[in-house]
């Protein structure tokens, strides 16, 4: 009876308290910088797409929702013909980020994306493609590969050292 | 403008202003419920979303009114009207003020006894005629709670009508010019209160609609304006118990001359609806044996024995 009044009360003094609810459209919820959200595909610091096209995030996804075609430019340096992420499917766990050796394809904090029409739910290239990079700077894939395809020459990438000639004795 | 006139218009103007304010008692509901859940409740449709209801009735209407093949059609339909009708009736003996009220019966409180307790009709024809497992547990358990319920729902208001001598609603407001009926009979009060909330099948006492075991209850097949007459029905309900509690209890109309009696009635009574709404807020649902026993081994003899006491100290003093 008395712990009945009590619960009563309790619950009428919830009057005088703060409300949890965010009225959305006007106020935003805070989105924590690691939110798991629409996929974008990210460019290097040289503006120059991050993506090689190595099928590592279409494999790594578990609904199949990533589709692209790998090709290569004059230079030899591979690039996705075309990359569509079927948004409808997609369930946003964030293990093509993971999977991405370049950090190129990311998860940003945006979840507004509703359409009337599934259809507009597919991204193509262009609509994922962004001009900078994302939530990991600095990196340039071919600046720290050992391969030569344009972007710099042999010996002169990050971390590495001159090609040793072969021809002479001195080290 | 001729007697009968004044009548038919004021029926007509106390019907109207009651579907419109038991409709808007439910957004009045959804927002108080909000308010002690920390939340905000629908604030979108109109000044503080007060015209979800109408969004809501539109949405209602517009509905498939569907009947279920193996129900039986005739009482299905008549089920939900009856709800509506006996509580409807229920109003023509409320004074609203001394001039504002539909008729002024001297057995004013017998007749709203009689009327509540056809409404049990409604409870048990929508279940049996649903032809459902779940409604008709439903109607049986609604059946059960309010029969029992009206037995000392009855003998708690004996004790305000033997205070007043007489039956009649305007007499009982007119005795409680100087006291209000709620510092005598607080015992009846109270069962008034308890048996009211189980008359309308309200939260904690709603376990012939009880969502989460009965699937609705007896209306689980009702869709459309169907489903809408016995939830407006249950909002009619509410604002009756409080009415009547205000009437019997809390002196009515009468109050301070700085507001017109009619404001004073509609304040208490809403004073009344708001409790309501809280006990829906805070307290869980009772389960089914648990409701019998409190009926009839607590609140039984505890009228009676107010009844008696009542008595007593009334002959005492003659």
């Amino acid at each position: 009876m008395f712990s009945n009044l009590r619960s009563i009360f309790i619950v009428f003094l919830h009057m005088f308290h703060k409300r949890v609810t965010i009225e959305y459209p006007e106020k935003k919820a805070y989105l924590a910088p690691r939110w798991r959200g629409r996929i974008v595909l990210t460019r290097d610091p040289d503006h120059q797409e991050r993506c090689v096209g190595c099928y590592l995030c279409a494999a790594a996804c578990p609904v199949d929702c990533i589709a692209l075609q790998a090709t290569e430019d004059k230079d030899g340096r591979r690039y996705p013909e075309f990359f569509r992420i079927n948004f409808s499917r997609c369930i946003f766990c964030g293990f093509c980020e993971e999977a991405c050796p370049t950090d190129a394809i990311q998860l940003i904090p945006d979840f507004e994306m509703s359409e009337y029409k599934r259809q507009n739910l597919v991204y193509e290239k262009e609509d994922l493609l962004i001009d900078g990079q994302g939530k990991y700077h600095g990196y340039n894939y071919y600046r720290v590969a050992g391969v030569a395809v344009g972007v710099k020459e042999k010996g002169k990438g990050e971390n590495e050292d001159k090609p040793v000639d072969i021809k002479k004795l001195m080290p | 403008m001729s007697e009968t006139w004044i009548n038919i218009l004021m029926v007509a103007g106390i019907l109207v202003s009651l579907l419109t304010l038991a409709a808007e008692l439910i957004w009045v509901e959804r927002r108080m419920l909000a308010l002690w859940q920390d939340r905000l409740g629908p604030n979108r449709t109109g000044p503080f979303g007060a015209f979800q209801v109408v969004a809501d009735m539109i949405k209602i209407f517009f509905k498939e009114d569907w009947i279920p093949a193996f129900a039986d059609k005739k009482v299905f339909i008549i089920a939900p009207a009856i709800v509506m009708i006996t509580i409807l009736m229920s109003y023509a003996i409320i004074p609203f003020t001394s001039e504002i009220g539909i008729v002024n019966l001297n057995i004013g409180l017998l007749f709203f006894l009689a009327t509540s307790s056809i409404g049990a009709y409604s409870v048990v024809l929508a279940g049996w005629s649903s032809n459902n497992k779940y409604s008709l547990l439903g109607a049986i358990r609604g059946a059960a709670q309010m029969i029992s319920y009206e037995v000392f729902m009855g003998l708690s208001l004996m004790g305000v009508v033997m205070l007043a001598g007489s039956f009649n609603m305007h007499d009982i407001v007119m005795a409680q010019k100087h006291s209000w009926f709620i510092i005598p009979q607080f015992i009846g009060f109270v069962i008034f209160f308890i048996a009211g909330i189980a008359e309308t099948h309200r939260l904690p006492f709603d376990i012939p609609e009880a969502e989460s075991e009965l699937v609705a209850g007896y209306h689980s097949e009702y869709s459309g304006m169907k489903f809408g007459m016995f939830f407006v029905g249950e909002y009619l309900g509410i604002m009756l118990i409080s009415a009547l509690i205000t009437t019997l209890f809390f002196g009515g109309w009468l109050g301070p001359s700085f507001l017109p009696p009619i404001v004073w009635f509609l304040l208490k009574m809403f004073v009344f609806i708001l409790c309501f709404i809280l006990l829906r807020a805070s307290l869980p649902r009772l389960r089914y044996d648990q409701l019998m026993a409190l009926g009839w081994k607590i609140l039984l003899p505890l009228s009676l024995l107010n009844l008696l006491i009542t008595g007593a100290i009334i002959l005492y003093y003659q």
